[in-house]
């Protein structure tokens, strides 16, 4: 709609696009055809293959919800005037944002039990859901810094402006603050996002069937080198194409807001 | 003791304010009768904007009795009871403060349906009767980003009005504006004031001032130095520095002076 000269960047980035969406695929393909022994056996471990991707899915989808609801409201908290409430809000983001993953999910993975007793009933806690916590608190710590700066970003002004008109100071927060918030944080949620996507990888590592996992397993099984390799090559053409585009929208946004 | 006797909507009386260790108030007195139009006008830094800010209870005075409309503003403790106040002082800012991710519509609509409750259509209708009242009828579905400065100041007018204010304040409504938008602004005020509005506005638009005013004060230094009818202070004021602060400014140009902002 605006200016195209912001458009600038857009040949280099479809040249870009191609070596995800085309290259890789490609030299799968290329590869398997050349040699028809190797194409066979892929062909035979992909079902398998999908079925961890589905778990990075999974694992990415419910520890970004989680994150996000628990980040938006720690990020909310860190505002508060009460200090009893803010204080430890700010200790765990400021922990948490400084730990790497890896080292949460192995955390959460030894120190939740195997299964909850619930009325008497005992329930599986799955390692998959233990990552999902793994993942949701370094999520929940940056989400909570994004929050907490879109707030400050908006003018006081704005705050004023509520206040006068007799809104209180909850009122003006879900109102008039938070709204005008959504716009500034999509861009940098969606950083998030493609970060705590790209590392559901690491559940491979407490035992957890995903993508990483079951190419390892794969090859194992079948134990051939050029195997292996185009394994773990699927393995990159199935994250870039889950990660690229939300970067691609990130980019889009943050461009569309800085027209606007 | 007895308040209610006479007409006077807000009472000021010896009202001393801080900040920290600057005095910006230093004993105000003042009377704004039902139905009138007050200027308050002075050099920048004098404390206008900040009468008007402990008339709503955005500021708490630190000794004085503020008094609107039978409710003792000083004496509020709770947010609760300054909210109640608010929602019958409109108040105009000079920056305008429009949500700009609400239609100028739902700018207007927000605070009726939010905090008086009102239903969402009769808001919507007197929405679109303020609109027609300050000229934007046709900008009713638009974002504050797309307006002028002197339109989105007419829609924050609009806005104010909403909530039916027993008065408005305007905190220097002009003095952000391209100087050919400040005009239709100061038409709606005019319109406003004509209607009865009770209007307390702290302004640098002179001729504006003694146009509509019914009472111009002057402040200076956090005191009020000098008030009555706009005769007095613009032609015939006694106090040697209103007269040399009305002459200093009557050398200006046409429409607005952008003094000391």
């Amino acid at each position: 709609m605006t200016a195209a000269t912001l458009f600038q960047p857009r040949r280099s980035s479809k040249i870009l696009r191609n070596v995800g969406f085309v290259a890789l695929p490609l030299l799968v393909l290329v590869w398997s055809l050349a040699d028809l022994t190797l194409g066979r056996e892929l062909l035979e471990w992909i079902p398998y293959l999908a079925s961890g991707f589905a778990m990075n899915i999974l694992i990415a989808l419910c520890a970004m919800v989680l994150g996000t609801l628990v980040g938006v409201l720690f990020g909310i908290l860190e505002l508060v005037p009460y200090r009893l409430l803010r204080y430890p809000v700010v200790a765990y983001v400021q922990i948490f944002r400084n730990a790497p993953h890896l080292v949460l999910i192995f955390a959460t993975t030894y120190i939740f039990p195997f299964e909850i007793v619930v009325f008497g009933n005992y329930l599986p806690f799955p390692d998959w859901v233990k990552a999902v916590i793994g993942l949701a608190i370094p999520a929940s710590a940056y989400i909570a810094e994004i929050t907490r700066g879109a707030i400050l970003s908006i003018p006081t002004t704005q705050w004023e402006a509520a206040k006068g008109l007799g809104f209180s100071r909850n009122q003006t927060l879900r109102r008039i603050i938070l709204p005008q918030c959504l716009r500034r944080s999509l861009p940098p949620w969606m950083n998030v996002a493609a970060s705590i996507t790209m590392g559901t990888a690491l559940a491979s590592l407490v035992g957890v069937h995903e993508l990483l996992h079951a190419a390892t397993d794969a090859s194992t099984a079948v134990r051939r080198l050029d195997f292996t390799v185009i394994a773990y090559i699927v393995v990159m053409a199935a994250f870039f194409t889950l990660c690229y585009p939300i970067a691609r929208l990130t980019r889009r946004l943050e461009r569309r807001f800085n027209a606007a | 003791m007895n308040i209610s006797a006479d007409n006077a909507i807000v009472r000021l009386e010896d009202v001393h304010l801080s900040f920290g260790q600057t005095e910006v108030l230093k004993g105000i007195d003042l009377t704004v009768n039902r139905g009138d139009a007050v200027s308050i006008i002075g050099p920048s830094g004098s404390g206008k904007s900040t009468i008007l800010r402990c008339i709503n209870a955005l500021v708490q005075p630190q000794s004085g009795r503020i008094t609107v409309n039978r409710t003792r503003v000083d004496q509020l403790t709770r947010e609760s009871e300054r909210i109640a106040l608010r929602k019958r002082v409109g108040i105009v800012f000079q920056q305008y403060n429009l949500f700009p991710h609400l239609t100028v519509l739902d700018n207007i609509v927000l605070a009726p349906t939010r905090i008086l409750g009102t239903d969402r259509r009769e808001a919507e209708k007197l929405a679109r009767e303020l609109l027609e009242k300050v000229r934007l009828a046709e900008k009713a579905n638009a974002y504050p980003g797309q307006l002028s400065g002197g339109q989105q100041q007419r829609v924050a007018i609009a806005r104010a009005l909403a909530m039916k204010p027993e008065l408005v304040l305007f905190d220097e409504v002009t003095s952000a504006l391209d100087p050919e938008t400040v005009g239709e602004v100061l038409w709606v005020i005019r319109d406003l004031i004509r209607d009865g509005m009770t209007s307390i506005l702290v302004t640098h638009e002179m001729r504006f001032a003694e146009e509509i005013s019914d009472t111009v004060v002057f402040t200076e230094n956090g005191r009020i130095i000098d008030q009555g009818s706009p005769e007095q202070i613009f032609h015939s004021a006694d106090n040697p520095r209103v007269r040399q602060f009305v002459s200093g400014l009557s050398g200006r140009g046409p429409v607005r002076d952008g003094e000391g902002i």
